[in-house]
């Protein structure tokens, strides 16, 4: 169900993405992000809310390839993209990504909730520095935040995933 | 490729056991790594009408008139209602389980208030509405008109009641509560008077903020026919709530069912009876359709509790070896505005830990005023107490080794309760059940090389220099496993401590566990698997854990306190070795045996002296099922439950240490090193353990160096999102040394203590240690928590005034 109050909003306007490879076609209200747009429209909740100041990372996505954090993207702004979220990480025969493995095996996540974006972060992180320094997996990282775990069992998935080549 | 550095262990962590001490994944992992896990936020309910809270600008006004109707006029808006408007679905006010003395004061606590404000974010008015967005949108046209009142926002200004918070009270003083022992009258005073050596110190413990990553979210599921009602909602205490918002909104307990679903985060935040919950209920059950609530980011900074809250006096009395001989606390408590679930009782828990770890005679005089401000609540905030408690200690012990010229760690070791004198009966009573402390402190002397970095202090912190190294030493008790129902009663807190496990073994052998804990992030379902798996001889994969739902699991006591291991994990033991003791009997009963001839290794019964006579779990598992040659009045199953009451607390400890950087033209503080070598006693999971204990002393650290709240004198929050509250980012925090020693708790079976708050107990003490510690040559006594830039810049400045003009004001760093 759409939740527009045009009286003072505007008209909706359609928007097309592709999210994990299907793609989705729907009427939103100009000023949706594009984290209520996947959470909402789409029905994808694996992507989380930490914040409403674009500090925590929680909502990290990749759009065309990068991680982006979707509560900085109106939905509108993503029309046209590729957009994968932590639902299309795993293959389809259910392999874990390898980044996900490497958190599993190292307990890089506690509660779970940082984790999609930690995830999506982190993986992205490794397409730009394949081999990144311990410093560099903080620094890239800094954007994302845990509460549970103190980050060390993070940075050490990090550094697993890179070196088993993720 | 980066390397971490590994745990290191003595090698007994695991007790000798099979399963238990293994570094088994999570089986929590897949669900939550993939989007799979449900939150509460994420569940899809039709025709569910959402709230939306107007929360007071003000923090502390009267309430003049609140007009809804341009809101209720607005298309998709159902309903507004103000606090008046709703004060007839109340069937008593917001519940308050810890009246600590007899003659607490409670303001009366409603879900929205109706007369006066008294905080920012204090509820006024709600919004049901078809979307979030549209009633976020229209509580924005609510008008509220008020008329201002003034601001307490220092607790000393409250202390003295120039401006009365809640009118109807009188004073600002909710209680005040002593803890004095002696063995004869005037020993505290006496052993002062005689003391070689006193310190006395003013500590300020910042209000923090415990930002689980998910911000609470609440649907409640009315049947309006059938009558039941199923509140959903990130908390930690789905028992504690069903019977909180049954007595709150007179609803028959048996109809009243909460389920903690995928929960993101606790800390102690999540350990309450919130305004939202009750406010959904009343208002599904009134409209008689779904309503759901969630929490944004910066409305969590003024809706959840917040944690700390305290100036602590801490005064020692000690003779000429350093050797303590008497304590005398004073503290001034932050209720805030309201008393929540157990808001009164946390400077309480701390009472029994302001002598650390070490001996003291019967000499000690505790005495906590709370008063009431006009800030948001406060309430438990992992460690609760204790690591205000273990601050002041340990800060204070560093004063007292400056005093005496002695190295911080020696004076420690000369305080340790000896590990030959344990179980220890402390000054307080109570009954310390195990510990080793110098094995603690010597594994973590070896891992920073304690040693190795005095010398290098030496030759470092010279005149002149910039960037002056120190070193933190701090030796902690955790108190925890909450706890022993007496002692509870002792204390008036309105429950008990008790936690109860069910084992159900299934006609194929595969086993239930059902447990009153409520994990959120804590890996119950991996952990009272492994329990399970090793005393059944199952494998852990053949076990569910069900929980968190008070339809599954109707009895228990919840997650904080780090209770779970040592209470629920132990009720699941105890579980499993009923059920032992079931089976054994029907065993006995088809082989045509005594019980008593029975042992069970591994999964099977065997007559003893006849190995090839046998019978598995699994086959008695689908005989119990068919009940076909049972032994005559067994029941017909094989499930058993045990509710335990725990005999004591629990006592983990250890000692942290660590080395900082501290540039003093900045005021800049670097970690290089820490290392946090903790005894929790056997541990279940490793893995689990090390997490804790990781997450622990990054919370810890984030008190000493990043994380406070700030008011400005308006009562206005000025650190209301993460963009000014400074959570700690990968970046910010160093890789973390671990390592741990194991002294078995000898009060339950599996010798299990709790880990959930050491970390944090341990952390901020270490870290303010060093802090001081490499400023002491600037003659800078204490710095204020956090240890910002601008804090250690102004304590340095501060001392460099006070070297050049002597008489002035002492060097103490100041307060915020």
């Amino acid at each position: 169900m759409r939740t527009t109050n045009p009286s003072h909003l505007g008209d909706s306007v359609e928007v097309t993405v592709s999210i994990n490879g299907t793609s989705h076609t729907h009427d939103v209200e100009p000023r949706t992000l594009l984290v209520h747009y996947i959470r909402e429209q789409a029905g994808l909740t694996g992507t989380n809310v930490g914040c409403d100041t674009s500090s925590c990372g929680a909502c990290s996505v990749h759009i065309d390839g990068e991680a982006v954090k979707s509560c900085t993207v109106l939905a509108v702004q993503a029309d046209g993209c590729e957009i994968r979220t932590i639902e299309g990480m795993a293959a389809a025969d259910g392999t874990l990504h390898p980044m996900q493995q490497a958190f599993m095996e190292n307990h890089g996540l506690q509660c779970g909730y940082c984790t999609p974006g930690m995830v999506m972060a982190a993986s992205s992180l490794l397409l730009e520095n394949p081999n990144p320094t311990e410093e560099e997996v903080r620094l890239g990282l800094e954007g994302n935040l845990c509460r549970c775990t103190g980050y060390h069992n993070i940075v050490k998935s990090v550094l697993a995933a890179a070196s088993a080549g993720a | 490729m980066t390397v971490i550095d590994e745990t290191i262990t003595d090698g007994s962590i695991g007790g000798g056991n099979r399963v238990i001490g293994q570094r088994m994944l999570r089986k929590e992992d897949p669900a939550l790594l993939t989007g799979e896990a449900v939150f509460t936020n994420d569940m899809k309910v039709p025709g569910a009408l959402h709230l939306a809270v107007l929360r007071s600008p003000y923090a502390h006004a009267r309430i003049l008139s609140v007009d809804g109707s341009a809101a209720a006029a607005m298309d998709g808006v159902r309903a507004v209602y103000s606090g008046a408007d709703l004060q007839s679905l109340w069937a008593a006010p917001m519940p308050c389980a810890w009246p600590v003395t007899d003659d607490m004061k409670n303001p009366t606590h409603y879900p929205l208030a109706v007369d006066t404000v008294h905080y920012v974010g204090d509820g006024v008015a709600v919004v049901l509405a078809d979307s979030d967005a549209i009633a976020r949108d229209a509580i924005e046209a609510i008008d509220v008109q008020y008329d201002p009142l003034e601001a307490v926002i220092d607790l000393e200004d409250a202390l003295s009641d120039r401006v009365i918070v809640h009118e109807e009270l009188g004073t600002n003083s909710s209680y005040t509560w002593n803890l004095l022992v002696e063995e004869q009258e005037g020993d505290v005073q006496r052993a002062f008077d005689a003391a070689a050596y006193t310190v006395s110190e003013r500590y300020v413990q910042q209000r923090l903020i415990p930002m689980a990553m998910e911000p609470r979210a609440v649907v409640a599921m009315p049947q309006p026919f059938g009558g039941d009602m199923t509140l959903y909602s990130s908390t930690q205490v789905p028992h504690i709530l069903k019977v909180m918002t049954a007595i709150t909104l007179g609803i028959p307990e048996h109809q009243m069912r909460v389920v903690a679903p995928a929960v993101g985060g606790g800390f102690g935040a999540k350990l309450n009876v919130y305004a939202e919950e009750l406010l959904c209920v009343a208002l599904a059950r009134k409209h008689g359709t779904p309503v759901r609530w969630n929490e944004e980011r910066s409305e969590n900074a003024v809706a959840t509790i917040h944690g700390r809250g305290q100036i602590q006096h801490m005064e020692l009395a000690a003779d000429s070896d350093g050797r303590l001989t008497a304590v005398r606390v004073r503290l001034i408590g932050d209720m805030g505005a309201y008393l929540q679930l157990v808001t009164p009782g946390i400077p309480i828990l701390g009472a029994f830990l302001y002598a650390g770890v070490y001996e003291l005679p019967k000499a000690y005089d505790f005495s906590c005023t709370s008063v009431f401000t006009t800030m948001t609540p406060t309430d438990a905030y992992r460690g609760a107490g204790r690591p205000e408690a273990t601050y002041a200690i340990e800060r204070a012990m560093d004063s007292l080794a400056a005093q005496i010229g002695i190295d911080p760690l020696e004076l420690r070791r000369r305080n340790f309760i000896p590990t030959a004198s344990y179980p220890y009966e402390a000054f307080t009573g109570l009954t310390y059940d195990s510990g080793d402390h110098d094995a603690a402190a010597t594994m973590a002397e070896g891992l920073l090389d304690y040693a190795g970095l005095r010398a290098r202090q030496a030759t470092q912190n010279v005149e002149g220099a910039t960037k002056r190294l120190g070193i933190g030493v701090a030796s902690y008790f955790e108190m925890c496993g909450l706890a022993p129902s007496r002692v509870l009663a002792s204390l008036n807190y309105s429950a008990g401590g008790w936690e109860a496990a069910t084992v159900r073994i299934l006609p194929t052998a595969k086993v239930q566990v059902v447990t009153g804990t409520a994990p959120h992030g804590q890996g119950h379902e991996t952990a009272w698997s492994m329990i399970a798996a090793e005393r059944l001889g199952i494998d852990p994969a053949d076990i569910d854990v069900l929980h968190s739902d008070t339809a599954i699991a109707p009895l228990g006591l919840d997650t904080y306190g780090s209770r779970s291991l040592p209470v629920g994990g132990v009720a699941v033991a105890m579980a499993c070795d009923k059920v032992i003791d079931k089976a054994k009997q029907i065993a006995a009963h088809q082989m045509e045996a005594s019980p008593d001839d029975l042992e069970f290794v591994g999964g099977v019964f065997r007559v003893v002296g006849s190995p090839d006579k046998e019978m598995p779990l699994a086959a008695i598992a689908f005989e119990a099922f068919t009940a076909h040659n049972l032994p005559d009045g067994l029941e017909p199953n094989l499930e058993a439950q045990v509710t335990y009451d725990p005999p004591n607390f629990s006592w983990p400890f250890g000692t942290h240490m660590c080395a900082v950087e501290v540039d003093v033209e900045t005021g800049d503080v670097e970690v290089l090193k820490y290392v946090a070598v903790d005894d929790c006693g056997v541990q279940v999971n490793p893995n689990i353990v090390d997490g804790q204990v990781h997450g622990g002393v990054v919370q810890g650290m984030a008190q000493a160096l990043y994380e406070g709240v700030t008011y400005d004198s308006d009562g206005n929050l000025q650190t209301s999102t993460l963009a000014e509250y400074l959570v700690p980012a990968a970046s910010d925090v160093p890789p973390i040394t671990l390592g741990h020693t194991c002294t078995p708790s000898p009060t339950n079976s599996l010798g299990v203590k709790g880990v959930g708050e050491a970390g944090t107990i341990g952390a901020a003490p270490t870290i303010m240690n060093a802090v001081v510690d490499a400023l002491s040559g600037l003659g800078v006594h204490d710095v204020p928590m956090p240890a910002s830039p601008l804090n250690v810049w102004n304590a340095i400045n501060r001392a460099r005034d006070n070297n050049a003009n002597p008489t002035a004001q002492n060097n103490h760093g100041g307060n915020p």
